[in-house]
């Protein structure tokens, strides 16, 4: 009698305190990072994968298709943002909505090629797509600087009528602006899993032929679900190319569709938060280790591999199960 | 005029003929079963039907639209809802978010970010309708994966019929079920015939279930059409023991 499973569109709901207390260590990320030995930027590289991750997680998680490419949209994103940045427009925002743009219809173009295929074969079919897209980055030399890649431009300070937010030399600043956009995307996304539209994707991810024959058009559904993860992937690869003011074509190879598989899966990818969580330890690791060794990503392979042995639900699914219970 | 009219349908995996020239014609309000002993093609007749495959030859009429090559999703649009042998639900989601599913699909909003405060009132009261049609409604907020095989059939037909079906396609409702489960499925889809007029085809394997549904029998045999009638009928046909007894013999 003492089960209750709470369906997951409504955990969020039903969990106010958890999700204030996440927006409240977002907030005062730059003040307590210091403390506990980190620094703005790494908060602000936490942000970054973390939507990126759960960006991707809106289509693992949430609609149960697997991309292993996703790092092409997230490199689109950094790209696009850069190049508009360099070459057209002095405007941080837009150059970022144009990089966003960018992954969101060349998501739209090739997700339409490849949503009838499913599980392997749609994963091999985007790691394939992925890496033309790195090859074209690491080739196109006069364009996107080649193996070097793409530098020459840098964020430019907002203005917003009579002030002017200096967002290139003030890191807390940026982080803000990372944040913000963070929220919006997350919002949406949020807001989209609870909507008709979430429960379809549900649905197929639970049972695709039941959902057919419930009259759901898959293949229709499916790629709204592409083009929407893309589009907010990026974004985030967009912000990645501002936080860093560069662009480097290691950002496409499927190597870092990889690790951002590995953030969603590791954070949890049935929960909502759970990528953000993965993406905070990815990279916390990644930079304390590092600094220790070159191997540091043995030390996150090891890391990934007892959590799916021990945690199948990820480290956040595990926390859940724990105050569940 | 009927509602479904099959018209000599085949269906062929390679050398394999899996139904052969079948026809049958089903009025409106009317619970038609079909039988047939293992193999007899039934399901594949019912994936023709429904659309999970098109048929070689012959052609399907629903309430005079051809659909012989209309897609599944598409004949749902139309009003064909159907159930599978093997419970297809969604597992990891409530009873409610099952049914709800259904309900808001039919209604059109399978692709709506929102819905206005009203349509979402409408919608809950639709979905609790018929959570208590089912028989459900104590058990609305537990997850489907959750609970009994009787009931996980329950949900099944209720996010069916949260289609808003004119034609309800039952694939052995009662399979794998002991007896109190299939009395209570029997009960349940006689109150949707009886009381809310469903038309439904339903495959069957318990005799009893059958006899004591059905308006008409439809018999295959080896993919053909053995006999068609009333349950009086069917069980006077000699050809229909014969094919039931070679099984046995």
């Amino acid at each position: 009698m003492s089960v209750v499973s709470l369906p997951a569109t409504r955990r969020l709901a039903r969990r106010p305190m958890a999700l204030a207390l996440i927006w409240l260590l977002l907030l005062a990320a730059p003040y307590w990072m210091p403390l506990a030995g980190g620094y703005t930027a790494l908060g602000t590289r936490v942000l970054v994968l973390g939507l990126a991750a759960m960006s991707l997680n809106f289509l693992l998680g949430f609609t149960g298709v697997l991309s292993f490419g996703h790092a092409a949209y997230f490199g689109l994103g950094a790209y696009g943002a850069g190049l508009a940045l360099k070459f057209a427009t002095a405007s941080t925002p837009l150059a970022l909505v144009l990089g966003t743009l960018l992954g969101g219809v060349a998501g739209a173009v090739l997700g339409a090629l490849i949503v009838r295929r499913r599980g392997v074969y749609f994963a091999m079919v985007t790691i394939a797509f992925g890496q033309v897209f790195y090859y074209i980055a690491f080739r196109w030399n006069s364009l996107t600087g080649g193996d070097d890649g793409l530098r020459g431009f840098s964020r430019q300070p907002l203005h917003l009528g009579a002030f002017t937010v200096d967002i290139l030399g003030n890191a807390e600043a940026f982080y803000y602006f990372v944040l913000l956009c963070f929220a919006i995307a997350v919002g949406m996304m949020a807001f989209l899993l609870r909507s008709p539209f979430g429960r379809t994707l549900l649905a197929i991810r639970e049972n695709e032929r039941r959902a057919r024959f419930l009259g759901i058009p898959v293949e229709l559904h499916i790629w709204l679900a592409f083009v929407i993860s893309c589009t907010f992937i990026s974004l985030a690869g967009g912000l990645d190319a501002l936080l860093n003011n560069f662009a480097n074509p290691r950002e496409l190879h499927y190597s870092q569709s990889g690790d951002i598989v590995i953030m969603a899966v590791m954070g949890g990818m049935r929960s909502f938060w759970g990528p953000l969580l993965g993406a905070a330890v990815f990279v916390v690791l990644q930079d304390y280790v590092s600094s220790l060794t070159t191997n540091w990503m043995s030390f996150i392979g090891l890391l990934f591999v007892v959590v799916v042995l021990l945690f199948p639900r990820g480290l956040l699914g595990f926390l859940q199960r724990r105050t569940d219970a | 005029m009927s509602l479904l009219e099959v018209k000599s349908v085949s269906k062929s995996f390679g050398s394999l003929a899996a139904v052969r020239e079948v026809s049958l014609a089903v009025a409106k309000g009317e619970l038609r079963a079909v039988i047939g002993p293992n193999g007899a093609g039934k399901t594949t007749f019912f994936n023709l039907i429904s659309g999970f495959f098109p048929p070689t030859a012959g052609s399907i009429v629903f309430d005079g639209v051809d659909i012989t090559r209309m897609p599944a999703h598409r004949r749902v649009a139309l009003g064909m809802a159907r159930t599978f042998q093997i419970t297809e639900i969604f597992p990891e989601l409530s009873v409610a978010e099952n049914v709800r599913i259904g309900a808001e699909v039919a209604a059109g909003y399978s692709r709506r970010p929102w819905l206005s405060r009203k349509n979402a009132t409408a919608l809950r009261r639709r979905v609790e309708e018929l959570l208590v049609l089912a028989g459900l409604a104590a058990k609305a907020d537990r997850l489907v994966g959750e609970l009994a095989h009787g009931d996980q059939r329950a949900a099944e037909i209720a996010m069916a019929l949260a289609l808003e079906p004119r034609l309800l396609l039952l694939d052995e409702p009662t399979a794998g079920m002991g007896d109190q489960e299939t009395y209570d499925i029997t009960q349940l889809v006689r109150r949707l015939h009886r009381d809310s007029n469903f038309t439904i085809v339903l495959i069957e394997h318990d005799m009893r279930v059958v006899f004591h549904l059905a308006d008409r029998i439809t018999v295959l045999d080896q993919g053909r059409l053995l006999a068609e009638g009333t349950p009086k009928e069917i069980a006077a046909n000699e050809a229909v023991q014969a094919a039931y007894l070679g099984k046995v013999a």
